[in-house]
């Protein structure tokens, strides 16, 4: 039984209840750090490791958290991990720390993690709950690195700086500008939502 | 190092071309949900420009008196955030108590913003861009007025959008992001215009 839970969990997490494509959280990070396959790698792990150790350490808590409060307790609780992730990559990759900028910082307000710690975190066991951490982590990281193996190969013709195209490629600058990281979501999300709809219709 | 026209600078690079919303990503989530009404967007626009400004002023005072002093650089980000939620809590309760017409019209709003990552995300660009007091405040105004021109454009675009026919796997967050998109191209018309990093 406890199997199965794990499994359903799981599952809900990568694919019908994705929390980007499917819940639409966690945007804003989704399109500022995916111009560039490296960070976005770097900032997936961040993370991965932020929601499954704040939604670890919020359901070891659940039951001494006081319901008044507890926003502000889940915030801390997630800004503390996010600290840590901080300072890990200041010291061991200073140059992706410098170009992902105050997005590490806004993990804390990244909504999937707040949402998990808030909606599954605070009414189940520890061991669940870092499943559930673990898997919206991933489920986030994969649509993150889909949209920024695009971004990356149409913008600059590169994949983690190595140049796949070569000299003939001309470089869809728009790709890796603002205005690309909103059409390629759209495009995912199109795709991804009409392939889950009807897939007997799914033509793009 | 800054010069007395910086802040203005920064103020309308902070609105147009720099705008927090089209070319840094910030407050998505309130913006894809909120975008729904002009009225509604226009009560929450006018909360996070009031709050924006403030708490970038305060954080800005936090960060350069409290926590360079004392060598705490690294907490900033919790600091933020908590200096961020109690000063949305304490406005809550003057408005509560001073204006009621207000209170209506923005009390819903305030504890909304708490979570909106543009709020923290205007005061951590402010100490990476390492701006004086005048430009931060400026910067944090800006903002607001910036995501707050972005979210009525959507507004009164996505009003017309209700009768339009929308390919099915498109319609909502889809089609929002792309017209979003297609903002963001119209805003970069402005960019050359100011230049500051």
């Amino acid at each position: 039984m406890a199997k199965g839970k794990v499994k359903r969990t799981v599952l809900d997490d990568l694919g019908g209840k994705n929390p980007v494509f499917a819940q639409i959280l966690g945007i804003c990070s989704t399109l500022a750090v995916t111009n560039s396959f490296r960070n976005t790698v770097v900032m997936t792990m961040g993370v991965i490791f932020t929601t499954s150790l704040a939604n670890l350490t919020v359901s070891i808590l659940r039951k001494s958290i006081p319901g008044r409060i507890r926003m502000m307790v889940e915030t801390l609780i997630i800004a503390t991990f996010v600290i840590i992730v901080d300072i890990v990559l200041k010291a061991y990759v200073p140059e992706i720390w410098k170009q992902l900028g105050p997005y590490v910082g806004l993990i804390i307000t990244n909504c999937i993690i707040m949402g998990r710690a808030e909606a599954f975190a605070l009414s189940n066991p520890p061991g669940l709950s870092l499943v559930d951490g673990l898997a919206s982590g991933i489920g986030y990281a994969y649509v993150l690195l889909i949209i920024a193996f695009f971004r990356e190969l149409l913008g600059s013709g590169t994949i983690w700086g190595i140049s796949v195209f070569g000299d003939w490629w001309t470089n869809w600058s728009i790709m890796i500008m603002p205005p690309g990281a909103f059409f390629m979501l759209a495009i995912f999300i199109w795709v991804v939502r009409g392939a889950l709809l009807k897939p007997e219709e799914e033509k793009k | 190092m800054e010069s007395s026209l910086f802040p203005v600078a920064v103020f309308f690079a902070a609105i147009f071309t720099n705008n927090i919303l089209l070319t840094n990503y910030l407050g998505m989530c309130s913006f894809l949900s909120v975008s729904r009404e002009l009225k509604t967007s226009l009560g929450l626009g006018a909360a996070v420009i009031f709050v924006m400004a403030f708490t970038t002023l305060l954080n800005w005072l936090v960060y350069n008196y409290i926590l360079i002093p004392l060598e705490l650089e690294y907490l900033r980000f919790i600091v933020f955030i908590v200096v961020i939620a109690a000063f949305v809590q304490i406005v809550e309760m003057i408005i509560e108590r001073v204006s009621e017409g207000l209170y209506a019209a923005l009390g819903i709003f305030l504890p909304l913003i708490t979570v909106n990552c543009a709020i923290l995300g205007v005061s951590l660009f402010m100490v990476i861009r390492n701006y004086g007091l005048l430009s931060s405040f400026l910067f944090g105004l800006g903002s607001g007025i910036g995501w707050t021109l972005a979210i009525l454009a959507m507004a009164g675009i996505r009003q017309k959008l209700n009768i339009a026919r929308v390919p099915k796997g498109l319609e909502g967050a889809g089609i929002t992001l792309i017209i979003t998109g297609m903002m963001a191209l119209a805003f970069m018309g402005f960019s050359g215009m100011i230049n500051i990093s």
